[in-house]
């Protein structure tokens, strides 16, 4: 079971939780999953960066996902 | 990875492009020409918050000469689709709007309408003809206006201008601070300040009859502007060709668009070219620059320089829309150190100025201004070296970074012992001069990339990417393949390509082009080694896992004797007869590149006379993971270090009371020339990032956000003022000298009116 955490900033969407663990083969179907549970992060999942055992993508929709893995959703960064 | 030995990586060939550059053949936005050409003018509201009541654009278009008059009429509504072309979600509604004002204006120099005409002139005549009648509103031109009580609001979906509110937090703060034997809290104030690219937005739109919309711009993001300008008109992206210019700086600001969408649909109405080109008085207005900001931050420490605990709050304006690098600050504000408790709160406020756009590390350098200004703090009252207390703190590979995920291998260790054994560090100082140091923390992107590798007949190669070249990527570009074919750098020749050409590719942006795009000419390149190892193994008559490649040349297996090594020349002569040309290609989309640190020492003098100071010694020191052509690598690293030099000493946005900015020009808006800097030096620590084969971790943007804390911890040393408020400009510096009775104590905050 992946382990998720979000941001703190976050936990008004989340009902106060601020990780849980999801079974998901992929980050896809770990989305589907937070968005079914938290309607309200919908809009904000759709933007975020997700970090997979400490390696940051943009777009890590079809990423694998271990067993074990730690991911962390973040707001998306922009660069100059 | 590592333990690589490179023939071209690590050298400095001169620059493909440097000859062009020089002699001035270089062609940038403005230099663009086309038979038939119309000149745009953009009018654009005098008011910093107003609503359009109405707009007569009668007179304009009676003007001998006016082809076209558009307003936002002539635009499609946008029901704020989001743009993922670049490195975060751009918004299409807001980015329109921001164009060409619909309903209100939000900021002094928005856009209302824009007129092309056969000259220049004409047009700019035109512009002041059509008559706009506002209904002028209160503005909002500061943080604490925008969020007090009651004051005006921006757009009815943010309550109390508050856009979007970010937090990050770990641990128990209220016990850390318990334990912590030292507490310093102050509030720092960052102001308004622009990227400063030498070359203001310029392009060329040609909509033909066809349906078909052609732009030659300077941007950072063909594609962007190929989507944008798609969206915004809603075209095909097919119907849309963005040809890039050489770019005269963008540092983030050249990422969204400005001119492109109003020169298209000028164009379509005149059934001609329409050309803009912004004046630097438009540019500062209308274009994006960084936010102001404020940040309060509490730190605690034990008595032996353990940073123990960490509460901090962040606004930044957003400007008139929403989207300031806010969350970015909240990240980067704790990057570099190891803190096990802290909370972090950040705010997007929108305020009645220009829109921010990315400028270097965007939302970095104010939050490492605040923190690196506090560890100062902390280091001067424990009585450690503060090189010391950083290096006690440092985050290393396996650390947590603030913002969630563990660290990989990172070099801010190294880095700070770079720093503490450098000769600068220890070297005496003159009177009336101080010591800074500081850190800086910037994430480093990756996105997507494509790249094309061509051999021709004569063993030379071309490389195309899609990436504008602003830091001499280029040349870097054409490192790599020479490093990966074996054939001198001289051989292969860079092109950037335009949006036709080149397969899709993220920004010129986020540190990414030499890290991801790098990765994508690799590919590409390593795709033309492998089809000419299959080309030897054709002319052998063996089989192609037998073909070995070293140094340039194709080897064939062992017990072969009969056959001499190939080299690239010799297999291109044979490309007719072994099966055609041969291109390489390589499209991916790469995770980002992983953290990357720096530490820089300045020192200072101060004239206590005039309150004006000089920086006389300067150093950067920076984990880049591998500096494929070291001399762009301190450039950038200069480059940086100058623009935070400037940010911290003179820089700012002065806006009146109704929001109108007062110093939209370079005379006014002060930024450091050449004459006012030493050479700066610089020290390349290579901490190899794994996710790249060279280790390439991306330089250009750490280099921005350690100068505010070094220069203003070294107007502490000099001075023994502690500053919390940017520029430390010499009516500021002047006035905390005279009013400062017994300084070495407290934090002082000088607002502008007390300083005339």
């Amino acid at each position: 079971m992946a382990v998720v955490h979000f941001p703190s900033g976050w936990t008004e969407h989340t009902g106060g939780i601020e990780e849980i663990t999801i079974d998901a083969p992929r980050v896809d179907e770990l989305m589907a999953a937070l968005a079914q549970r938290f309607p309200g992060l919908i809009a904000i999942l759709e933007q975020s960066a997700v970090a997979i055992d400490g390696q940051v993508y943009h777009h890590a929709r079809y990423q694998t996902l271990r067993q074990d893995s730690e991911v962390h959703l973040l707001p998306a960064i922009s660069g100059g | 990875m590592t333990n690589r030995e490179f023939e071209y990586v690590g050298t400095r060939p001169v620059r493909h492009d440097g000859v062009d550059k020089v002699t001035g053949r270089a062609a940038y936005g403005a230099d663009v020409s086309l038979p038939g050409l119309l000149h745009g003018a953009v009018l654009r509201s005098p008011h910093a918050h107003a609503r359009i009541v109405s707009i007569d654009t009668s007179a304009a278009e009676a003007l001998p000469g006016v082809q076209a008059v558009v307003t936002a009429r002539d635009i499609p509504p946008n029901s704020a689709k989001v743009l993922l072309g670049g490195e975060a979600a751009l918004d299409l509604g807001d980015m329109s709007d921001c164009m060409l004002a619909r309903d209100k204006v939000l900021y002094n120099g928005h856009a209302v309408a824009a007129v092309a005409a056969t000259s220049l002139d004409i047009a700019r005549e035109a512009a002041n003809r059509i008559e706009v009648v506002y209904d002028v509103l209160p503005p909002v031109t500061g943080i604490d206006q925008a969020i007090a009580p009651g004051a005006p609001q921006l757009h009815q979906s943010f309550a109390n201008n508050v856009a979007n509110r970010m937090e990050f937090k770990r641990g128990d703060v209220e016990r850390g601070f318990g334990e912590a034997d030292v507490v310093i809290e102050r509030e720092f104030r960052t102001p308004m300040v622009h990227q400063g690219y030498i070359e203001p937005h310029a392009c060329v739109a040609r909509y033909g009859q066809d349906g078909r919309l052609t732009v030659w711009c300077t941007t950072q993001g063909p594609f962007v502007v190929r989507d944008a300008c798609a969206g915004i008109l809603g075209v095909d992206a097919a119907k849309v060709k963005v040809i890039p210019t050489e770019i005269g700086g963008g540092f983030g600001g050249k990422i969204v668009v400005y001119l492109e969408p109003l020169a298209a649909v000028l164009s379509r109405k005149a059934n001609r070219p329409v050309k803009m080109v912004m004046s630097r008085d438009e540019v500062f207005r209308a274009s994006g620059p960084t936010s102001g900001s404020k940040v309060r931050l509490k730190v605690g420490a034990k008595r032996d320089g353990t940073l123990v605990a960490a509460r901090a709050s962040l606004w930044y304006e957003a400007g008139a829309y929403r989207g300031s690098p806010a969350g970015a600050g909240a990240m980067c504000l704790l990057a570099p150190y190891r803190i096990p408790n802290f909370v972090i709160e950040a705010y997007d406020v929108v305020v009645n100025k220009p829109k921010v756009a990315a400028y270097r590390a965007p939302g970095s350098p104010m939050a490492l201004f605040a923190t690196e200004s506090v560890v100062d703090e902390i280091a001067r009252e424990l009585g450690m070296d503060p090189i010391e207390l950083r290096l006690r703190n440092a985050s290393v590979e396996g650390d947590r970074a603030p913002y969630g995920p563990v660290y990989g291998p990172i070099g801010l260790k190294q880095v700070l012992e770079a720093a503490r054994s450098h000769p600068h560090w220890k070297a005496p100082l003159g009177a009336n001069q101080g010591r800074g140091v500081a850190c800086g923390f910037w994430f480093n992107a990756g996105m997507q990339s494509s790249a094309t590798v061509t051999l021709n007949l004569d063993g030379s190669a071309a490389v195309l990417t899609g990436n504008p070249d602003i830091g001499g990527t280029r040349v870097a570009q054409a490192q790599m393949v020479a490093e990966e074919l074996g054939i001198p750098v001289e051989r292969v020749r860079p092109s950037v390509a335009d949006t036709d050409t080149a397969g899709h590719t993220d920004v010129t942006g986020g540190s990414r082009v030499c890290y991801a795009t790098g990765m994508a000419v690799i590919q590409a390149a390593g795709d033309v080694r492998d089809q000419l190892r299959a080309r030897a193994a054709q002319i052998w008559k063996v089989d192609i896992a037998s073909v070995r490649w070293k140094a340039g040349r194709a080897i064939p297996p062992s017990g072969n004797g009969s056959h001499q090594p190939l080299t690239v020349a010799e297999l291109a002569a044979q490309m007719p007869h072994t099966g055609g040309p041969i291109v390489g290609r390589a499209s991916l989309n790469a995770p980002m590149a992983g953290p990357g640190f720096g530490a820089h020492i300045c020192d200072l003098e101060v004239d206590r006379e005039t309150g004006r100071s000089t920086v006389v010694r300067y150093t950067a020191i920076q984990d880049v993971g591998k500096a494929v052509h070291p001399s762009f690598v301190e450039g950038q690293m200069q480059g940086g270090a100058a623009q935070g030099i400037g940010w911290a000493l003179n820089e700012e946005y002065i806006f009146d009371a109704g929001g109108v900015m007062e110093n939209p020009g370079f005379l006014d808006y002060r930024m450091p020339v050449a004459s006012d800097l030493p050479m700066i030096d610089t020290v390349i620590v290579e901490v190899a990032n794994p996710l790249h084969p060279y280790g390439v971790r991306g330089v250009g943007e750490v280099p921005i956000v350690p100068p505010l804390g070094a220069v203003a911890n070294a107007m502490r040393d000099a001075t023994g003022i502690r500053f919390t408020e940017l520029p430390l400009s010499p009516p500021r510096v002047l006035s905390a000298l005279l009013h400062t009775e017994s300084p070495n104590q407290s934090a002082i905050r000088i607002p502008q009116s007390a300083m005339s």
